[in-house]
Parts: structure tokens; sequence; C-alpha cells
């Protein structure tokens, strides 16, 4: 990574943070965007406490589904599940067309509002990049590899924690950043269930017809994304040169 | 979590037994009986907030009709178990549906008190893990058959009449979900093509711009770069921060613009929604533009220059239509992500089934929000399975399907 193409992340990360912890210095920029001395920046809760708690429920979820995804892609590509991979790869493609929204939208009624809907949707919806690529990465690995692992002696378990896995981790890792990323998403949308998150400051924006909120609610949410989106995807890099193996199949 | 991790894995390491049940059909015969034995199968409320009360298969028919669904869905999971043969088992996941879908709306007639217009009956969790069960069961065997694009079509298209004649005849009318879509008729329409305008719209413009962008990336290679990079970057942003963002400067726009306000653009309604839209498609098309061209062997083009074909005959008549089954596979990405995320338009005023869904978070009416996210689930998986389709005849008869 050398220091020019790390600046601008840099630059960005920091205005992230500053803009997060003292919103009020860039009041100047938002004022021009207000009506009748409406507020040029978000008054009705910290906008440091709604990036943590959208940041924390987007982290559990994805770990939820991260460890149910991989312990579901590893099942069905052993002996004993390979009745349920032709099964489970259409149910991810059919899965994927289900929008985020629509999961939302249906867990309201089951389980009330706050955030427990837009965890299930989370959740659930996060399950599909991960198992995909987990999947994809798991019977990618090389059969020469598999057979040397055998032929070196290793039980089915050493070669799933010292061969295929390492091998796959890279694909697994970019469904891991799919599914952040879509999470982040789905987050924000969660906010019109009542679950705390950056979406309270875009949605408030709508309501109040107040279209700084709505713009710096925006620029957070986007910012914020990418530049997870960028660090995860260092990660991946570096987990694909550990591997040894290019990273074209990873997406 | 864990404790999913523990159940499952040590099934990994053991059980190299050989069981001649099918494994699959086995927990979908366990998901039958949950769902005949242990839940309800449709919910009865006194009016249309009122907390419902479930009904089990018993209580929602007449006792003569209770014991025939659940003979024919018994049958069905004899059927999972034991049958192996795909076509039998695709043959009793078409039954269990076609005794089951009826069986809701006759439920819902025969719950509802004579003469009650308030009375609402909604499907419970029986019946969504019933119809979860037969289309695993379903969809195991359609897998297994190996069907070729022109049969898949078919498939889709049986299955869509067959919805379509269960509500053209009536048989649901009293469901709870038709009595919302009865008190909106007009608006459902108006939606729905609000719906189809954002999606279809935005995705022919993202095609009209994105295949020669992708065309021109393909040729220079700083373009490719470029362009990918800040495609990407747009990729990444949420749906509603990128609707958000685009408010400010169309507000603007319609506010110091007269021809823009002319032309209905506005800060907040469709517009911000369609640029986004349009925005969020163009990577999957100029991306798969490029990656379908970089994949013609060089060979070829070689042989086509041999030939004597100008640059543009390449590229017309050897290079895209080689390259046309990735591209479709990057509209395909581009009509299901858009079907879903146009439903997020409603959120600023944009329209869309989204409206309802919203609509029904608002009151808490899990009615109306099925009354959104049923047809554009629909929609995204008719999307999907006809673009799938369109994919595999573009690659022509001599590729194998995965």
């Amino acid at each position: 990574m050398s220091l020019r193409s790390s600046a601008p992340r840099v630059a960005a990360l920091l205005l992230l943070v500053a803009f997060v912890t003292a919103p009020q210095l860039f009041s100047f920029a938002f004022e021009p965007l207000t009506a009748n001395n409406a507020p040029a920046i978000y008054n009705q809760g910290s906008l440091l406490s709604l990036t943590l708690s959208h940041l924390r429920i987007v982290f559990l979820a994805t770990l939820a589904s991260t460890m149910l995804a991989l312990a579901l892609g590893i099942f069905v590509t052993r002996p004993s599940g390979h009745e349920f991979l032709p099964l489970s790869r259409s149910l991810v493609n059919i899965g994927q067309t289900f929008p985020p929204i629509a999961v939302l939208a249906i867990a309201v009624p089951l389980v009330g509002f706050g955030e427990k809907p837009t965890f299930i949707a989370l959740f659930l919806y996060g399950l599909l990049p991960i198992f995909e690529n987990t999947l994809s990465g798991l019977t990618g690995v090389s059969p020469q590899a598999l057979d040397a692992a055998k032929g070196m002696g290793m039980s089915p378990r050493q070669r799933l924690f010292q061969v295929e896995l390492p091998l796959a981790l890279p694909v697994i890792l970019a469904g891991i950043r799919l599914s952040v990323i879509i999470s982040l998403g789905t987050a924000t949308i969660g906010s019109t269930v009542a679950a705390k998150g950056l979406g309270e400051v875009i949605i408030a924006g709508l309501q109040s017809n107040n279209v700084a909120f709505v713009l710096q609610g925006g620029l957070v949410v986007a910012l914020l994304a990418v530049l997870i989106h960028d660090g995860l995807g260092i990660a991946e890099r570096v987990a694909a040169r550990r591997s040894g193996r290019p990273l074209d199949e990873a997406r | 979590m864990n404790t999913i991790l523990q159940t499952t894995v040590p099934g990994m390491h053991s059980s190299r037994s050989h069981i001649i049940l099918d494994r699959l059909g086995s927990v979908i015969a366990v998901l039958i009986s949950i769902a005949l034995f242990a839940a309800p199968f449709a919910t009865y409320r006194a009016n249309r907030i009122v907390a419902g009360e479930g009904r089990m298969l018993t209580e929602a028919l007449p006792t003569a009709g209770a014991l025939g669904v659940t003979a024919v869905i018994l049958c069905v999971a004899l059927c999972a178990v034991l049958a192996r043969a795909p076509v039998i088992r695709l043959a009793a996941a078409a039954a269990g549906l076609g005794a089951v879908f009826p069986a809701l709306g006759w439920s819902a007639g025969f719950l509802t008190p004579a003469g009650n217009t308030f009375a609402r009956v909604s499907p419970a969790l029986g019946f969504w893990l019933l119809t979860l069960a037969l289309a695993l069961l379903a969809a195991d065997a359609l897998t297994r058959l190996r069907l070729g694009p022109l049969a898949r079509l078919a498939a889709l298209a049986v299955a869509a009449g067959a919805i379509a004649g269960l509500l053209l005849s009536g048989a649901w009318n009293d469901l709870s979900l038709l009595k919302e879509y009865a008190n909106r008729a007009d608006s459902f329409w108006r939606e729905a093509r609000q719906h189809l305008w954002l999606a279809l719209g935005s995705m022919a413009a993202a095609c009209l711009v994105g295949l020669p962008l992708g065309i021109l990336a393909h040729r220079f290679r700083a373009l490719r770069a470029a362009v990918l990079q800040v495609l990407s970057i747009v990729q990444t942003v949420p749906s509603i921060a990128l609707f958000g963002i685009l408010i400010a400067p169309l507000g603007y726009l319609a506010a110091h613009v007269p021809l823009a306000a002319a032309l209905g653009i506005r800060g907040i309604g469709a517009a911000p929604a369609f640029i986004a839209l349009f925005l969020y498609s163009l990577l999957p098309v100029v991306g798969n533009t490029v990656t379908g061209l970089s994949q013609v062997p060089p060979a070829v083009t070689d042989a086509a220059r041999g030939m004597g074909l100008s640059r543009r005959q390449r590229l017309l008549e050897v290079e895209l239509p080689l390259a046309l089954p990735v591209i479709l596979a990057g509209v395909r990405i581009v009509l299901v992500q858009n079907l879903g995320l146009a439903t997020v338009a409603a959120l600023i005023g944009g329209g869309g089934f989204g409206t309802f869904v919203f609509q029904g978070i608002g009151q808490t009416a899990i009615d109306l929000v099925l009354l959104g996210a049923v047809p554009t689930v629909a929609l995204s998986f008719a999307a999907a399975v006809i673009l799938d389709a369109m994919i595999d005849l573009a690659k022509g008869p001599s590729h194998d399907r995965d």
C-alpha cells in the first residue's frame, strides 16, 4: 500500500471522525440548505452515538450470520451433507431475489418495533453472500491441494482447518464484505422501524423537510460504507497474499 | 448462535452410514408435521387492528375439508421421504401447493362470520411453514431435473398462470390480503406501474449509457480503471444515503432552473430515486461489458481481422455477440437489484410497491406490508428466472449448465 493511495483514505477517515464528534464545526457548510431558521446540524441526538449503535448492530448481525453461514457452508461441502448442496445453491439464488426491505418489513409485525426486526433482517439477509462465497471458496479448492493433504496423512478435520479454509479465506472474506455493505444500508432503513441508527438523521430530515439533515445523514452513511468497504478490501488482499493465490476469483 | 454451530459440527464428521430415507425429504417431512400439528394455519382477527388468534387447520376448515387437506399433505410428506425420482417429487409438491393455497382461501370464508365485514383472516405460521416445505421440495426437484432454459420459462408460466387463476377465481377474496387490495385497487396498479417504471426505466437508461461506456473502457485501459473505481464507490453507498445526497442538488436545480422544474424534477420524489437506481445499475453493466469483451479469445478477433472485417464489424458481429452472456448476467444483477431497491423509493415520495410496505409498517398491518412485499418478491423472482434462461439461450446449446 503506497502512501499516495492511502492518503485519500486517511483524509476521508479523519473527516468522518471530525464530523461525527464535532458536527457544529461544519454547520457553515449546511446552513445554506436550511430555511426558516431550521437547525443546520442534527440536534435530536448525538451523531457519534447514532454512528456507534449503527455499527454495533451491523457488527453483531454480521458476526451471527458469518458463524451460521460458515457452519452451513462447511456442512454442505462435507460428504455427509452433500445431498443438500444443489438445493442450497438454488436457495441462495432465490433468497437473494428477496429485497432486504421486504425481510425487514415482514419481521416487524412478528417481533415488534425496535432493534429486533432490524437485527433479524440483517442476520437473515447477511447469510446469503457469506454462504454463497463459502461454497464457492470451499468447492474452488484445487483437487491437487486436497490430494496432497490426504497424501500427507491429514485427517478430514486437519484438511478443513489447515488447507481448505485458509485457501478459501479470501473468497469468504469477500462475501463478508458484501454482507457488511448490504447490512449498513439495511440498518439505515431500520430507522423507519425505530432502530437506533444513522437513518434517523435522514428520516428526520425528510419528515421536517430539512435538506441539511438529509444531506449530512446521507454523507455520513456513505462515507462510513465506503471506508468499511475499503478497509475490508485491504484485509482480503492480505489474506489472498498469505494463501498465495490471486484475488481475481473474489468479488 | 453457538448452539447452532455445535449441533451442526458433529454431523460433519460422523455419519458415513448410508441411509435409504431421503435426508432432505426427512427435513421436509418434519417441517410439514410441525406445520400441520403444532402451528396455527390461519390467524383470525375481529378487526384490522386487534391482535389475532391462531386457528389450527382442524378449526380453520370444516372437519371433512381439514381431514382431506391433512391426508393430501401427509401423502406429499411420504413421497418426499421415500420417492427419489424428481418428477414424482415435483408432482407431489405441486399437489401439496394445490391443496394448501385453496385451503387458505376456504378457511378465510369458513372463519369469517356471515355478513361480518370487519373480521380479518390472514395466513399464520402453519401456512407459511407448509409453503416453505413444499417450495423446498419443488425447488430441489427442479434443481435435480436440470431443466433447459425453455422448460424453466414454461414452468414459470405455469406457476404464474396457477397463481393468476387462484386470484381471479375469487377463492382468496375473503383473505385479509385481498381485502387490503380491494380497498386500494386503483393505487395498487398505479404504484405497480411506478415501480416498474423506476426499475425498468433506470435499467434501460443504464444500458444505453453503460454499454458504450463499457466498450470505451475496454478499449482504453486508463479510462477502465477510473470508471470502474468511481462506479464501485457509488455501488457501496447505501440506497437511502444516495437518495439523500441527490435530494440536495436536485432541490437546488428545481428551485433555480425553471426547465428542470417543468420537467418534473424535484428534490424529493421519483427523480432522485430514478437517478440513484441508474447510478447503481451502471457498475454491473459497465463491469460485465468490460469482462465479457476481454474474454473474447484473441484468436477469434484475429480471424475476424484476417477476414477483412472492419473494427466496427468486428465489434458488432463478433465481439459483442460473444460477450452477450456476460453482459446479460450484468443486466440480471441490475434488474433484480433495481426491483428490490425501488421499494426504498417510497421513503422519499418516489412511489412504487414500497408505499404499501412503509404504510403497513406505520400501521403495523402485516397484510398491507405483504401487499407491497409479495409482488416485489414475485417480480424479482420472475425476472431472475427469465434472465437466467436468456443467458443460457445466449450461451447456445454447446455450453453445459452447472
